[in-house]
């Protein structure tokens, strides 16, 4: 407890690798869940150590291919009611993943725990800059509620920049 | 060249088939025509084929099985097909398996259970219910399985085939049928009953919030646009009320399992208090070795503990009822995963999260038939 702040908490993580089970990473956090009702997202601080797993070819393989298509991407429902995603599309799902993120710690507190339940809709939007974006409409389950609700969310990505929810 | 004979040479003058891979084409053709050697296409994309009987497959596994034998269980199936099912295990199996019809949904679809017994006249038993929020579909997935289960071990003298000696199974597949046909048919992520009360704005109420313990505590919703909504009153959903109405006029369940994905949990009551059960340290070392069982198969990591504590407050909620009705093994299950997946687990974890959870089971009804009360 922390007097006329909130509460902070001192973790120990475990990092695993989805794409290569075997492959985990230690992490420490800090993370301040403000006091009151104002609703703002718990500041989090994070150090990584070690190293992740270099994925310069595989993200090239999947820029070059988006920017390559004549029309832009649109997709729905990913996974399907069955639990299956096309392997081109794997991308597509593991990016959702990254955007639901920033959604759900904008929205947390110490009484909810989300997950990702489906991506909903994905819409790219060409730019004119080197990034992709992608629309998204992603389900977010609430385990407490057990609500599940649709959330908008915009990301851009670059192979070397990485990932970013845009604020527009 | 890497050429693949499918009928091979046999001797002068008999034809042979080859299947030539793309690349190898031009110089084959060259060579044959070099060296007078006549020849006609049989198939000009091999390939073509092979998707299409994938395509082909796919789609009939889908189609109506003849057979228990025959039955899809590595994918995700309808209603139509999973009532079909019981149909062709109860014909196959007439000494041992029948149907009960228990009520009738709000949409008056029948709500079935399934009985596997030996003889005797109302014998101690076993409650096994899957798919009472329509979402979780590995739940009702893992039921079929978990039937046909039993009939093998049964046929084979093996596994359950001793707790068929002294007890009976009652297992109810599709527990919420309405749920489970909307989330075909209009909303994936549909959880409770699809029934509409006087006053209520919204559809549907939470199939386990709705029983009659700590009911509309804490831990549920009053309001009918919830998931959680808890309904206007205890047992005022049919699915509920007719399982409720089962198990008082049998009287003699022992062991009460209720199944739910997903989250990878093992839970016993209270949800809607923090008083301990009276037989919580019992309860808890079960668990314990449940999830030991569980997780020798494939691994898979399970957490236990009472439902308060482990998950959340949740109050009307049917294990919470059937413990006080004095069934003292009351258990829950939240299936796989974690998260990654969700309720959209992928039907080739169908097999293995079933093999699994059985192992589990089975530790909880041997410990119901050695400790009978």
């Amino acid at each position: 407890d922390i007097d006329d702040e909130g509460h902070k908490y001192y973790l120990e993580l475990e990092l695993e690798d989805v794409l290569d089970k075997d492959s985990t990473v230690s992490c420490t956090a800090e993370v301040l869940y403000h006091l009151g009702s104002r609703a703002s997202a718990p500041d989090v601080q994070v150090t990584v150590h070690g190293e992740l797993r270099s994925t310069q070819e595989a993200d090239k393989e999947f820029y070059n291919w988006i920017r390559s298509l004549e029309k832009e991407l649109v997709a729905e429902n990913i996974p399907d009611s069955h639990g299956n995603i096309p392997p081109e599309l794997e991308p597509i799902h593991l990016l959702a993943w990254v955007a639901s993120g920033y959604v759900i710690w904008q929205n947390s507190t110490e009484n909810t725990k989300f997950h990702l339940a489906q991506v909903q809709h994905v819409k790219q939007v060409k730019r004119s800059d080197e990034d992709l974006q992608f629309d998204f409409v992603v389900l977010l389950h609430e385990m407490v509620s057990q609500e599940v609700l649709p959330w908008e969310v915009t990301l851009l990505w670059h192979p070397q920049r990485g990932a970013r929810v845009s604020q527009s | 060249i890497q050429l693949d004979f499918w009928l091979a040479p046999r001797g002068l003058g008999l034809p042979v088939d080859i299947r030539v891979p793309f690349r190898s084409l031009q110089a084959v053709k060259a060579h044959l025509e070099a060296n007078g050697v006549s020849y006609s296409i049989m198939i000009e994309d091999v390939q073509a084929l092979l998707d299409e009987e994938q395509t082909e497959m796919l789609r009939s596994s889908r189609q109506r099985s003849l057979d228990t034998n025959t039955f899809n269980y590595e994918a995700y199936h309808t209603i139509d097909e999973i009532y079909n099912f019981m149909d062709m295990l109860v014909a196959e199996n007439p000494n041992l398996v029948t149907k009960l019809e228990i009520g009738r949904s709000t949409e008056n679809r029948p709500l079935y259970v399934l009985k596997f017994s030996t003889g005797g006249t109302n014998r101690p038993a076993i409650w096994i219910d899957t798919g009472i929020h329509s979402r979780e579909w590995v739940t009702q997935a893992s039921g079929v399985w978990f039937a046909k289960k039993i009939v093998q071990d049964h046929a084979n003298n093996e596994g359950v085939a001793s707790i068929l000696e002294t007890m009976d199974i009652f297992l109810e597949i599709v527990t919420n049928p309405d749920g489970f046909a909307y989330t075909h048919s209009k909303n994936r992520m549909w959880r409770k009953t699809r029934s509409k009360h006087p006053g209520a704005i919204c559809v549907g109420v939470d199939p386990n919030r709705n029983w009659d313990a700590g009911f509309g505590d804490a831990g549920a919703s009053g309001n009918s646009c919830t998931e959680t909504y808890h309904g206007p009153y205890p047992n005022s959903e049919p699915e509920v009320k007719s399982i409720v109405d089962f198990v008082k006029s049998h009287g003699n369940i022992k062991a009460f399992i209720s199944i739910h994905s997903y989250s990878q949990l093992l839970l016993y009551p209270y949800g809607y208090t923090e008083t301990p059960a009276p037989d919580e340290q019992e309860l808890h070392e079960l668990s314990a070795k449940a999830v030991a069982a569980l997780s020798s198969l494939y691994g898979t990591k399970y957490k236990y503990g009472s439902i308060i504590t482990t998950i959340y407050r949740a109050s009307g909620s049917t294990v919470d009822w059937t413990y006080n009705q004095g069934i003292k093994y009351s258990f829950t299950f939240e299936l796989r995963d974690t998260g990654r997946y969700g309720f959209l687990l992928p039907a080739k974890q169908i097999v293995p999260t079933a093999e699994e959870t059985w192992l589990a089971l089975k530790v909880i009804m041997e410990h119901a038939r050695d400790n009978m009360y």
